[in-house]
């Protein structure tokens, strides 16, 4: 044991340096780390809870997925119905998740079973054929057709609707100016979004909460409003409340979508040249610009509504017709009102509304009272645990506190080496290493003095101590790793830095126990050739 | 330079006669645990019943409790709860879950920040809806139970069952106890106590386990030896070793409780009970001295008869 050849010295110092050295760029400021060449760049993050920010935990509204998919369904079902004259579109109806339609007496069921089978497509392209389809087409006697969508289609939409709306957040959180935000993708339908440094999630939380539907539609005036508000509401219209800024005002607008959102090129926040009130102007794209064009041709004088969300934002008269393609949307806009819906506007509708279902915000005051507490335990924890080794175990604890030095600074190495987070939990879990990581040392000097204290002599008693000592480290630390591994799994946030900086730790400490504690005894062994062991 | 030695070198206390004591006593303690669970119950965090977490600091000055209460009681949000966190500034709240969904969590926070305004800098704010909580409870228990039996599982591989079905039994009995420990004195059940409970499990089977393989090892040399001198030759040969861990793993955690800050209070606050005062205890007064129990060296009283 005591024994190291050339070659196992020089791998064993220099693995130890590598480890070590990764740990650097920690101690130099952010500046100076980036001119660096990139694989030296690598850091420790700091967690939510040190640096302050907000992680946000956000939920795909899959039910609104669904419903999407049935009525796109209902509407194919309508063309291929009116196309092929199997029956009146409007039998087509929407039952829970089922569309069904009833054939024209006189139509053959075959026929139109083929045709309508003609809108299940097999799924995932023809490279990957699972022989799965879009819509399960079932006939259910009596001239009753069922369409369903397949359960595969849903699942393959909702993958769909997050990674389009991954995107959407992250232009809208990037407006937002922060550094470094993360968005990710967690499980099926869940999207977290993690933005370091902000000190009121409100605006973001506002920015995520929207769907951002804009809609341009005509105001219905074949019904007084007040009779509208009692129940007279005709079929092809509904009626919306206008925003707080335009006191909840109620409005009888025609479901028909004149031009819709995903017409607009652009969108900029902006002053109105007469008024002086904050408004956001903006473009459409040919298609838009030339439906625009005709509506407000055909209405002039005759208010027309823009709807963010079914709520209606301002209803103004259309003066004169509208033909340069742009315009701009008043409604008693704040500043940063006009600004954020420029931002939802630009970056575009969320295929389905998202809902917060976890919020965790850590303000930079917190933050940063966490990483001074931190520091300090770790440093009074350090000290005395390096004091109590060195009067328990004299020259010998001076071996342990060097391995537990460089132990420490292995794990820090590793963490950034894995770009990992840093949290308060985690600087606990550095903390406890450094109480347990000790316990390698006590166990090997333990057996050492008993080996001692058995007659052996002093080299032998050394060696003896290491090899029966360290089965038992061996054995001891796996099953911390395990209860770590466990952790690492179930833990979010903070408390999977716990578990990484723990896990990391008993590595470590595993390897400086075998290596690099009876490296230094080896070498002290050779020099000093002791008639005694100091223990 | 004198050294420290903290335990003599060759004790010979008879801790396997101490069983007579110990495992009356546990199994009391057990008890009591379960009872306090149910009884008292554990004080569940948000991360488990949903609900909402705020951390403020008073601008102006020591918080008042009172006005606060006052103020936040009249926004029909249900029970609510205000204790002073640390500094007399800092103010915890806590909002129970309210009934509405997702939806209705955030409404609650956006009605708390409006009736505080800006006399408080929101220094933490955590808010966890009736889904997330339903599956960080979930996720919770499944990892407890999942690290149990993975840690079993490798502790038959290295020793013989009897060895990891005592361990098991010592694991149990550590974490009944920290519950109930918990329950007593109310401390925020919680993710962190969940790591607080799986590192305890971690380092108490690491102390079993250093004792169990010194047992194993006496098992090999000493064949003639009765199975109760054998194990407290194990336990009195490595006592030095268990009490000098514990002091540097008391030292470390002492230092997180006393200058860690009040995030990490409860986690610290749980460690220490179960790591110091719990896990020590079971390897030495439980995990061993069961083993005779479970039929390790069955039949070496005999052979000693025979001899």
């Amino acid at each position: 044991m005591l024994h190291f050849s050339r070659l196992k010295v020089t791998a064993v110092l220099l693995t130890t340096f590598i480890f070590c050295a990764f740990a650097v760029p920690n101690f130099f400021p952010e500046k100076t780390v980036q001119s660096w060449p990139k694989w030296a760049q690598r850091h420790l993050v700091l967690g939510l809870d040190l640096q302050g920010g907000s992680h946000i935990l956000l939920e795909v509204d899959t039910n609104a997925v669904r419903k999407e998919k049935v009525e796109t369904l209902r509407d194919d079902v309508r063309r291929v119905v009116r196309e092929n004259r199997l029956g009146s579109p409007a039998a087509a109806t929407i039952r829970g998740t089922t569309v069904e339609f009833r054939i024209r007496e006189g139509v053959d069921a075959q026929v139109a079973l083929t045709k309508l089978r003609e809108l299940s497509q097999p799924l995932g392209g023809i490279l990957s054929a699972t022989g799965q389809r879009s819509v399960d087409v079932v006939d259910a006697g009596n001239g009753i057709i069922r369409l369903t969508p397949t359960e595969p289609s849903i699942i393959e939409r909702i993958r769909q609707s997050v990674e389009q709306s991954i995107q959407i957040v992250e232009r809208r959180v990037n407006e937002l100016g922060t550094v470094e935000p993360s968005i990710q993708r967690q499980g099926l339908d869940r999207i977290l979004v993690q933005v370091p440094g902000l000190q009121d999630p409100s605006r973001l939380k506002e920015l995520l909460g929207k769907t951002a539907k804009l809609a341009f539609r005509l105001v219905d005036q074949t019904v007084p409003i007040d009779q509208a508000l009692t129940g007279n509401v005709p079929a092809e219209s509904e009626l919306l409340k206008s925003t707080k800024a335009e006191n909840n005002q109620p409005y009888l607008i025609e479901k028909r979508v004149v031009v819709s959102g995903e017409d607009l090129t652009d969108a900029q926040p902006g002053f109105d040249q007469r008024t002086t009130e904050p408004i956001v102007s903006f473009r459409f794209n040919n298609n838009g610009a030339r439906r625009f064009a005709q509506i407000t041709q055909e209405n002039v004088g005759k208010p027309f509504a823009i709807v963010l969300d079914n709520e209606v934002i301002s209803a103004p008269v259309i003066r004169e017709p509208i033909l340069g393609g742009s315009g701009q949307i008043s409604g008693n806009f704040t500043v940063q009102a006009a600004n954020d819906l420029a931002i939802l506007l630009r970056a575009g509708a969320l295929p389905a509304p998202l809902t917060i279902i976890e919020e965790r915000t850590v303000g930079p005051g917190l933050g940063q009272d966490s990483i001074e507490k931190g520091k300090l335990a770790s440093y009074v924890g350090s000290a005395m645990v390096i004091i109590f080794m060195f009067l328990t175990y004299g020259l010998f604890g001076l071996f342990a506190n060097i391995a537990v030095a460089i132990n420490v600074a292995m794990i820090f190495g590793v963490l950034s080496l894995l770009n990992a987070t840093l949290t308060l939990p985690g600087i606990a879990g550095i903390v406890l290493t450094v109480g347990i990581a000790v316990d390698s040392n006590v166990l090997i000097y333990e057996r050492i003095r008993e080996e001692v204290r058995a007659g052996r002599s002093p080299i032998m008693a050394i060696d003896a101590g290491f090899t029966r000592a360290l089965a038992t480290i061996l054995d001891s630390n796996i099953t911390t790793f395990i209860a770590a591994a466990v952790l690492f799994y179930i833990g979010t946030g903070p408390v999977r830095g716990f578990a990484v900086t723990l896990g990391i730790g008993i590595i470590t400490t595993v390897f400086t126990a075998f290596t690099l504690t009876s490296l230094i005894v080896a070498m002290w062994v050779r020099w000093w050739r002791p008639k005694t062991v100091p223990i | 330079m004198r050294l420290l030695r903290i335990v003599p070198d060759d004790t010979k206390f008879d801790f396997m006669r101490f069983r007579r004591i110990s495992f009356p006593v546990s199994a009391l303690l057990s008890i009591i645990a379960v009872v306090l669970y149910f009884s008292h119950g554990l004080n569940f965090g948000i991360d488990f019943v949903g609900g909402t977490l705020m951390e403020v600091q008073s601008k102006s000055g020591p918080a008042d409790l009172a006005k606060m209460r006052e103020t936040v009681s009249g926004l029909g949000l249900g029970e609510v709860q205000l204790q002073q966190f640390g500094a007399p500034t800092d103010v915890l709240l806590r909002v129970a879950q309210q009934p509405g969904g997702e939806g209705a969590q955030q409404a609650a926070v956006a009605k708390v920040r409006q009736a505080l305004g800006d006399s408080v800098e929101y220094r933490r704010v955590e808010v966890v809806g009736p889904r997330v909580s339903t599956e960080l409870l979930a996720y919770g228990t499944i990892g407890l139970v999942v690290a149990i039996i993975g840690i079993q599982i490798y502790l038959w591989f290295r020793f013989e069952w009897q060895f990891a079905l005592g361990a098991m039994i010592a694991n149990v009995h550590d974490i009944v106890l920290t519950i109930g420990f918990m329950s007593l004195a109310q401390i925020d059940f919680d993710l962190t106590s969940i790591a607080a409970l799986l590192t305890i499990l971690g380092y108490s089977l690491n102390d079993t386990v250093v004792i169990y393989d010194r047992i194993r090892e006496n098992l090999r040399r000493y064949k003639r030896m009765s199975m109760p001198d054998l194990l407290n030759s194990s336990v009195n040969s490595t006592l030095s070793r268990s009490i000098i861990t514990h002091v540097t793993v008391t030292l470390a955690l002492l230092a997180l409780l006393l200058f860690g800050g009040h995030a990490i209070h409860s986690f610290t606050a749980t460690m220490m009970f179960g790591v110091v005062l719990v896990g020590t205890y079971t390897s030495i007064f439980i995990a061993a001295p069961i083993l005779i129990y479970l039929g390790v060296g069955l039949g070496r009283e005999a052979r000693k008869d025979e001899a």
